[in-house]
Order: structure tokens, then sequence, then C-alpha cells
């Protein structure tokens, strides 16, 4: 019979017996449930994020999100396309087993297998090679500068485990049959997987032979998913969860008022921002004949015609960094010069569209999700009431993620939101090939604009060649110099994160890219 | 048929005047729960429909929204302003405005499904307590089929049918006849079968077998003999579902299914301010819930009235 | 008797056929799963790919039979959104609502019973007049209203009782319960109040009007005439009557619960199929969404087959003509 620690009553009573028996455990209440304990199961920033707690990659991020080594204790670019990788030694599995280079080799085989979701997260991978049983060399298309990046968040298996399991290849779901990693794990890392319930549990404990220095004295982990809101901070004030890494923004005055609860909030690396259909015709407009879009005074009118910091004080409640910029200023490309707005200005806005031809305005559909990104129906709805100050008629159309990102991929809008955080790659390289870069072979699969500008798309190619840093981030900032030039999109801000935790948790890092890292928590004693 | 004005208004003055001596009426004004939730109905469906001159602000026009006026405490609290009397949500929707134009969206649903479930059940009851046979068999079997579903379920269900079928720029405006579709598909089949009892007892009486044997033809004897017949349960039938039509499409809203946020109902208005439920604001989401509430149980007394005084039976 | 049986359930399947139908042509309207499998950096091949995998573009008539096929099995395919067999998904969950329904049922029999007989006796009395409008406002006030008000109450202010979940549950391997711990029965007490609200005034009113009937009729007017004690008339001539009814319409009523269970779920955060099934539709997980529809449309006929019968055996004049299900909301 096995008894789960779950949500305990709030009865200090309940706490101080259950104390002796866990030293520090900490309940952690996201927003929403992993999608599985496979690391290779799907793309999800969220999931890969919690998974880093049993899973290590060769490299990591540290405090400061600078690259330093994990599974691997060095490296070097042997040639043009062939990086060596020196393993660590003594690192074990939470099963016992050895880590080796076959470790690495079965679970590069497998991410980059035909039917893995993650092969998208190691564009320019080819093959890898064992040179001895710690020492892997990986073969990469040519002159590929963001190897390390990208391996951040490709996790390691162990290949005996995977082979006794039958795991060797990725779940794939269309087979209808359950994958072994799906729900075991058998890691390196701070935590060792300890039970399962989809949507409801998730357990942890802390793994006493980890390789690292051990920072946390957390001793198990138990995360809870609350979907609602208002039940998470419910649960917070009173003491029934000790983390979520999501705090509603409309309740952040809240929370901070309670004595037991602490707030810490940042702005995230994601940008969000407003794309602008470009072709030739508008989709579905009173303007029938063309597409007003495509005339750069229509997208400055739009620009001026918005008030970001009455969103960022009112939508954002205060919390989001208003930004002219495309990236974050953490990003690698960044310039502080491009991160100025266009002036707030209506009058400004209802000028150019006269001087476009458009006094009266047009109308023009305006997609956007309301699962996406922190308040985005709020945003929305403000932006198509200042639009509709200027005379413009936008047709707000809100909808789940999955209904509106298929009208995105077809083309069926005419402005929409976009968000974008450089995951996993944290470089302006991977915003500028996936979203400005025009649709051509594996680049511009989120140029949902259907933007193409050769000279853009020149700086951007030139970017992936160069392998000298300083140089090719010169390229990425002069391909976001003309994106901000050609009014290309309309950025909004860098939106909050905002954490929150129970007056027994001393200590959280909480970096800009809003993952958890229990393994530097620290609780009260 | 030309009837001379001042004779119309005679007769109805006798109308009314017989009216009011009725038992009904005698009955309604010594119910005391009657009068007040009769009242209380009134006075929301007066201002629902006035709601364009009452209503200091056109919630669903966003031209009118300012986010400078957002977040509002009721007038009474500290911070609070005229003329948004029970504060402002975050977007700066006047929420006495919202409950209004709202509570307008969800009496015109809940009156639109009784009216379309009671037209297809007093239909199909009558027809197939009239005709029976295979047809009377067929209507049935689909009567039950319909009720192996849970309610809820299937309307949820039509609801993303429709939804899904629609393109996405007409969803919105479609949204208010999906609902009355979705809650109708279920709740005709309470008209049908109570239809269908009374029918097949009316048709084995006298003067239904006599005014078959002059020939009379079928449909004036339904429509002359059997229909007045069936009337007075289906409408005391509707009452009593229009309570749960109002609770239905509220609680569709509340999960998502429903009116869109764009065009609120009642449940619409709690989903969406249940999520400030804890910032402060929470004049947002109480003040549609009370409302919601006040119309439903309005609605109910005077149903469970209705039902009570003309079934003296119970009495 | 046998054949009535078999009629039933030659009903049931071509109803449980018309629903898998149902389900299944408006999930094609849904939304793309494969937008939500694939990460954002994924290529449109590899997209087409999946969508080719997942037999996303066979025919409809195809993948319906497919389905049907499977699910005649109990094979309801893997779930889209956490890659696990959906059969055993849902099965997990199941403990939770079928406790949740049932403990909210029990408690309504037992609370409006006694005040459906004490108001059926007490005619006319001003606490009769009380207890009628409050079971109009118990049938009055929506559910999640009622949720959100207790959490309220009882979570921020008062602080006594969990906001969300189900507490500490017990695993007994086939079956979890919440039942044999306390912070498990702390757990249920504010989403079995919200959801048995609706279910103790409906109780109590039926309770009522049945026993007003029964009152009425010849023989309790024999028993007074008899000179028997009135307590005696009202429980054991009285009662007795009206019980058969009132229990097949809870009945029936538990299976119509099941399904409106999924508000309260939400509300609370209750980890039951409902829960389930409103998080499966906001991920376009099809054959999450398909097998509940279906578990659910299954329970809902075996619970009315069961009580039609009943009410054949119990009373032979009902025949086929019996009741066929309820509608209370």
């Amino acid at each position: 019979m096995l008894t789960i620690k779950s949500a305990a009553m709030a009865l200090a009573l309940t706490t101080a017996m259950a104390a002796p028996a866990i030293a520090a455990t900490m309940r952690w209440a996201p927003q929403r449930d992993i999608v599985s304990m496979d690391p290779y199961s799907y793309g999800d920033t969220f999931t890969l994020s919690v998974l880093n707690h049993v899973y290590e990659g060769l490299v990591r991020y540290d405090a400061t999100l600078q690259i330093e080594p994990a599974l691997a204790e060095k490296w070097e670019v042997v040639s043009p396309t062939v990086w060596r990788f020196h393993l660590r030694k003594g690192v074990k599995f939470h099963d016992g087993a050895d880590f080796t280079a076959d470790d690495v080799l079965a679970s590069l085989k497998r991410v980059s297998d035909q039917t893995s979701p993650l092969r998208g997260n190691l564009p320019a991978y080819v093959s890898s090679e064992k040179i001895d049983d710690h020492t892997v060399d990986i073969h990469v298309t040519e002159n590929y500068p963001l190897l390390l990046n990208d391996l951040t968040n490709i996790h390691i298996f162990d290949q005996g485990w995977l082979v006794t399991n039958k795991a060797e290849a990725p779940t794939d779901v269309a087979k209808g049959v359950e994958g072994y990693a799906t729900s075991h794990a058998n890691g390196t890392g701070p935590f060792k997987f300890i039970s399962r319930k989809p949507d409801v549990e998730t357990v942890f404990d802390v793994n006493p032979d980890w390789w690292d220095k051990r920072q946390h004295n957390i001793d198990r982990i138990v995360m809870t998913p609350i979907t609602s809101p208002a039940t998470r901070v419910a649960a917070l004030i009173s003491g029934e969860i000790d983390f979520t890494n999501q705090a509603p923004l409309q309740d952040i005055p809240r929370l901070q008022a309670s004595s037991n609860v602490k707030v810490l909030s940042n702005n995230e690396l994601r940008t969000i921002f407003l794309v602008m259909n470009q072709s030739p015709k508008a989709f579905e407009s009173d303007v029938t004949d063309k597409n007003p879009l495509q005339d750069i005074k229509v997208r400055q009118a739009l620009y001026h015609a918005i008030d970001a910091d009455a969103i960022q004080k009112v939508v954002m409640s205060g919390l989001s960094r208003t930004t002219g910029s495309l990236v974050a200023p953490a990003i690698p490309g960044y310039v502080p010069d491009l991160d100025k707005r266009l002036s707030y200005d209506p009058d400004k806005a209802k000028a150019l569209l006269a001087e476009a031809g458009y006094p009266n305005g047009f109308s023009f559909s305006f997609l956007c999700r309301n699962t996406e990104f922190v308040n985005e129906e709020q945003i929305c709805q403000a932006v198509s009431a200042m639009w509709a100050r200027v005379g413009l008629r936008p047709n707000l159309n809100v909808g789940p993620t999955t209904i509106q990102d298929a009208k995105f991929d077809t083309l069926q809008f005419d402005v929409g939101t976009l968000g974008w955080a450089n995951e996993p790659m944290l470089d302006s390289y991977s915003i500028l090939v996936q979203v400005v870069h025009s649709k051509t072979g594996n680049a511009g699969v989120f140029n949902w604009g259907a933007w193409k500008d050769t000279e853009i798309d020149g700086l951007i190619d030139e970017a992936g060649r160069t392998i000298d840093r300083t140089a090719r981030l010169a390229l990425q900032s002069k391909a976001l110099q003309r994106a901000n030039d050609l009014s290309m999109f309309i950025p909004v801000h860098q939106q909050p994160m905002a954490w929150a935790v129970g007056s027994n948790v001393k200590d959280v890092l909480q970096l800009s890219d809003n993952k958890a890292r229990h393994w530097l928590t620290h609780m009260a004693d | 048929m030309s009837v001379e004005p001042k004779v119309e208004r005679e007769t109805l003055r006798v109308h009314f005047a017989r009216l009011w001596d009725s038992d009904l009426a005698w009955n309604f004004r010594n119910s005391p729960l009657a009068v007040v939730s009769a009242t209380v109905l009134l006075v929301i469906a007066f201002t629902s429909i006035f709601a364009g001159v009452l209503m200091p602000q056109n919630p669903f026009d966003i031209m009118q929204l300012f986010l400078d006026k957002a977040n509002l405490p009721p007038v009474w609290s500290e911070g609070g302003a005229m003329p948004y009397v029970l504060g402002t949500d975050m977007q700066g929707r006047d929420v006495l405005s919202a409950i209004v134009y709202g509570s307008r969206i969800s009496l015109v649903i809940g009156v639109a499904s009784v009216a379309v479930s009671m037209t297809i059940g007093v239909l199909v009851g009558l027809l197939a307590g009239y005709i029976g046979g295979a047809l009377d068999n067929f209507l049935m079997r689909l009567a039950d089929a319909v009720m192996s579903i849970p309610t809820l379920l299937v309307a949820i269900l039509v609801s993303a049918i429709f939804r899904g079928l629609l393109p996405v720029e007409y969803r919105d405006t479609f949204a208010p006849l999906i609902l009355v579709l979705a809650l109708s598909l279920t709740s005709w089949v309470v008209y049908a079968r109570m239809v269908r009892a009374v029918t097949m007892v009316e048709a084995r009486k006298e003067y239904v077998m006599a005014a078959r044997i002059i020939n009379v033809p079928r449909r004036r004897i339904i429509l002359k003999h059997i229909l007045p017949n069936v009337m007075t349960p289906a409408l005391v039938t509707g009452t009593l579902n229009l309570g749960l039509a109002i609770l239905a499409e509220a609680t569709l809203s509340f999960l998502g299914v429903g009116m869109p946020s764009a065009q609120p109902s009642l449940g619409t208005l709690i989903r969406l301010g249940n999520q400030y439920f804890f910032s402060g604001t929470w004049w947002i989401v109480l003040f549609p819930a009370l409302q919601l509430t006040l119309i439903i149980l309005a609605v109910n007394l005077l149903g469970d009235w209705l039902r009570d005084a003309l079934n003296p039976k119970l009495k | 008797m046998l054949l009535l049986v078999l009629k039933r359930l030659a009903n049931a399947v071509v109803v449980l056929l018309f629903v898998a139908l149902l389900a299944f042509t408006i999930f094609k309207f849904l939304g793309d799963p494969v937008q939500l499998m694939l990460n954002p950096q994924a290529t449109q091949e590899e997209r087409d790919a999946l969508t080719q995998r997942l037999g996303l573009n066979d025919p409809v008539p195809v993948q319906f039979v497919k389905f049907v096929a499977n699910a005649v099995q109990g094979d309801f395919g893997m779930s889209y959104r956490n890659q696990l067999p959906v059969m055993g998904v849902i099965a997990e969950r199941f403990p939770a609502t079928f406790e949740l329904v049932m403990v909210s049922s029990i408690a309504a029999l037992l609370i409006g019973l006694p005040l459906g007989v004490f108001a059926a006796i007490n005619g006319g009395s001003f606490m009769v007049r009380v207890a009628h409008i409050i079971s109009m406002i118990g049938v009055s006030v929506p559910a999640f209203v009622i949720g959100i008000l207790l959490i309220l109450a009882f979570s921020i202010e008062l602080q006594v009782l969990p906001a969300f979940g189900r507490g500490e549950v017990v695993d007994l391997g086939f079956w979890t319960t919440g039942l044999l711990t306390s912070s498990g029965r702390y757990a249920l007490i504010m989403p079995a109040i919200s959801l048995a609200l609706f279910q103790i005034s409906f109780i109590m009113r039926l309770v009522t009007s049945e026993m007003l009937e029964v009152l009425r009729t010849d023989f309790i007017r024999f028993a007074r005439a008899r000179g028997l004690r009135a307590r005696a008339i009202y429980f054991r001539h009285g009662l007795r009557n009206c019980l058969m009814p009132v229990v097949t319409i809870t009945g029936m009523l538990i299976g119509d619960l099941i399904a409106f269970a999924l508000v309260t779920e939400i509300v609370f955060q209750w980890p039951g199929m409902g829960f389930l099934f409103v998080q499966s539709v906001q991920y376009v997980d099809i054959p999450v969404m398909a097998a509940y529809l279906m578990i659910v449309c299954c329970i809902f006929i075996l619970i009315n087959l069961i009580t039609d019968l009943i009410y054949v055996v119990v009373d032979p004049r009902m025949g086929a003509t019996a009741i066929g299900g309820s509608n209370v909301r």
C-alpha cells in the first residue's frame, strides 16, 4: 500500500507532524503539467526545464546564462564540421550504471531519429563517433556556431536502460504503444524520479550521489499542477503549496500583501510583438484590391496608435518591459539603440493613414490566442480599442492556440500576435532564422507575415555561416536594424514572469529564461 | 378579419376584466412570492431591452473602453467614480452596463431555446401521439437516443460541432444561435413526451372521435381540438425549463464553450471575473453572479407558482 | 422479460454508435493536434510526416471505422498529450469522479429525504415555506457560483478547507481512495456540497410532491380511519410508497451527475474524468475526448437500463413504456 503525500491540509498541525518524516519537501504548483517524463517527447520548454532536474545535457547554462560544462568536462572544435567532447568521469545514472560515450551516442541517435519531435532542436547534427569510453566526436554541417546552445537541451539517457526497456527509438504516438520512457526515468541529475500521475502529481527525490556539489537542501519535490489561477493563489496563501512559477499578474498585490508569500518577478526573454500579413491582397478587409499592410506608412500608423505604456500599466499590472526591440536585452545580438519605440501619437497615426490613402481607416482581421502568452487576450482587446480610436476597424478574433496557429500558418489573418523567447538557443539567430527569414528550406517556419526581403535574408544566411561570435552578432544586429527600419513587426513588450514562494522557501534562483532550477534552491530549516 | 378599433378595444377591456377576475389572477395577487418574482423579472427585462438608453456605456463598443478607467471599484468604495456605479473591469468596461447587456443575452438565449424546443417538442408530440404507429415508434426511439446522452455533454458537443463547422470569423456572430440550438436539441424531448401522452388521451375522447366520423380534416382536429389542450401543460413546462435553460447557457459560457468574451453573457462575465477573484477586484465576478442567481431564482419561483396554480390537485 | 432486456441492449448499442459518430465527427473540426505535438522549430516536412503517421490524412469514414473497431476492444488509442494509453488515463481518473458523485448523492438522499417528508407533513406552516424558498435557491444558484463562494469563505478567509485537489489518497492497486485519510475527507467536503446542493433541493421537492400524492390516496385515508398513529402512517405507508420513484430517479441523477461533475471538478481542480475532459478539449487530445464521451454515455445508459429494469420488476404495469431517462438539468 503506497501512501502519497499530496496537497496537505493547511493546518499547522499536519505540517508539524509531517516534518520529521520528510526533512524538506518542495511543493510546486505549476499552471499545467509536464507532458511526459520523456525529454524527447515534445519540444515543450516547460517540460524540458522540469525534466532537467532528472536528466542533464553535455553542457548547461550557469547562473548568468553562460554555457558551462555539465556531463562534458571540456570540448574543442577539431575541424569546421567536427566537435570533440571529453566526458566527465565517475558520473553514475540513478540506477547505478556508469556514464560513458555509449550513452551519448545512444541519446544522440534517439534524438535525431526520423520520428523524434525534438529533431529540430539539433538542426546541424550529422553523426557522432566514439573515440574512447569518455570521448565523443560530433559531426555537424559546415560552420555551425550554435551547437553548444542546442546541446543544453539534449538530455542524456543511459544506453543500457534504453536497450533493456526497448526504448532506443523515441515514442511514436501513431503506433499506439506506450513508451517506457514516458512514465519512467533514469538520468544523472540532482533528483531521482519517484512516481507520476499525469495532471495530478509527480514526485522527485534527491539524488545523494549526484556528481556536482549539492547546493540545495530539498529532499523531495512534489509537483501538483493547478490550472486555475485563482485556485493557485488560494493554495499559496493558505500554505498548501510552496512554489509556483506562474503567479497570476493580477493577484500579485494580494500575494505581496500576504505575510507568508513572497513574489519574485522579472522580465522574461520572450518578446511579444504583432505580425502583419504581407500577402498581395488583404485577407479580410474592406480594401479588396490590395493589401494596405504592405505600405510602410500603414504599418507605422498601426505602431504609432498603440499606447504601450497604458498596456504596461493596466493590462500587465506594471510588470512588463515595454520595448521597441524584437529581442530581450539578455539575448546576444540585442542593440540598445534599437530598443526605442515609435512614439504613441494617435494624430500622427491618423495623418499617416491619410497619407497612405486611408483617411477613414480600413477594416482587417486581428488574430489572437487566449492560452499562449501572459494576458494575451486582454492585450489584444486593449490594442483593438486603441486602433479603433484612430479610425481603424480591427475584427478581433480570439481562440485557442491550436485553432489560431493553423490560421497563422495558412495566412488566414491580417494582423496577429507572436512571441519569441529564442529558446533553447538563447541567441537572436533563432528569431532571425525562424521568424524574419523568408520561407526557404528549414528557415522561416514562423515567418507568419510571409516577408521576403533579400537583403535581410542575405544578412541572416551569412550569420549562419560565421563562426566568429563578434562578427556573427554584428551581422545579426544589422538584420534586426533592417527589420526595425522596415517596421516589419510592432514590438509590444518583454512579458513578465512572476514566481511566488511560501515563507519556508529561503532562496530560489530566477533567471530570465523563466526556468526553475531547484538544485540551487534553499528551503528554511 | 377586420374589426372596428373601438370594438377591439372594448373586447380587450372585457378580456382583461375577465383575466383579472380569473382564478389564476386571483391566485397571483395573493401569492407574494409570485408578485415579487414577476416584478424582478419585469425590471430586469425592461432594463435589458432599453439598455442602450439606460446604461452609461455600450460594453460591446471598444471605442467606449478606456484603459485609464480600468479596475475602478464601485462608487461607494474609495476610488470609485460615476458613472461606473458598480465599478469597471480591467478593460475599462462598466460592470453595471456589462451585467445589463449580459442579462439581455442570457434572457434572449434562454427564452429562444425554450421557444424552439417547445415548438419542436409540441409538434413531435402531436404527430407521434395522434398518428402513432411507425412514426411514433421512430420519434420516440429518437427521443430515447437523445436522452441517453447527458444533457450537458450534448450541449458541449453540439456547440463544438457548429463552432467547428462555421468559419472562424462567423463564430462570434452566430454564437447565440449555436447556443440556442445546442440547448434545444435535448430539451424538446420533455415537451414531446408530455404532449404525446396528453394527445393520446385526447384522441380517444368522444368529441375527437365524433369529429373524425364527420370527416373533419386531420390537421384541423390536431390544431383546433388537441393543441389547445396541450398548450397549458406545455407552457408550464416551458416556464419551469426557462430557469434550466438560462442555467445551462451560463454553465456553457463559464466553461468557455458558450458566448465569447467580446459579447459576454452573464456566464462569460463570471468566467472572466473568476480569474480576478483574489486580486481584490471582487466586483467583477460578484455582481454578475448575483444577477444570474436572481434571474434564475425569479424564473423558477414563477414557474413553480404557475404549476401549482394550474394544477389544483396539489393544493 | 429477457426480450425486454435484449431490446434495451440493442437500443443502447445503436445509441452508442450514434454517440461515437457524433463525437468523432466534431473532433475533426476542433483543431490540429500536430501543432501541439511538435515543437515550434519543427519544419513543414516533419509536420506533414506526423500528420501522415497519425492517420489524419485518411478519409473520415476510414478513421471512424478504425476508431469503432478499436473502441469495441476497449482500445481508445494513445493520448496525444501525454503519450499514455487512453483507457489507463481515464481509469486512473474514474475513482475521483465516482467518489465525488457517490458521496454527494448519498448526502443528498440523507438530507433531502427527511426535509421532503417534513415539508409534506407540515404543509402550509411557516417553516415549510422557508424550506421551500431555500430549496428553490438550491436549484437556482449555479454550481460554479457556489464553488467559488465556498472557496472564498473556507479556503481564503477561514483557511480551514483545502482549495484544490483530493488531499492524500490511498492506492489500493485497482482503486485510489481519498476516504481513508483525513486530508482526503476534508478535501471532499466542499466539492461534494457544491455538487449535492442541486440534488438535495431536487430530492426534497420530489419527495414532497410524491408524499402529497400518496397521502391523498384512499388507503392512507383508510389507515387514518382505522386510527393508526400519524407517524406510522407517514413512514410505514406514505414514505414507503414514494420511496421507489425517489430512489430510481436519484439513480438516474447519478448518471447525469457524472457528466455534470465536470463543472465542480474544474472549480476545485478535482482530478476526475471531467477535469481530464476539459483539459483534453484545450489540448485537442482527440482520443481522450472520444473515450470520455463513450465511457460516460455507457455509464449513463447502463444506469438508466438498470433503473428501467428495476421499475419493471417492482411495478410490472410500467412495462416497456417505463420512464426513459432523466432530464433534470
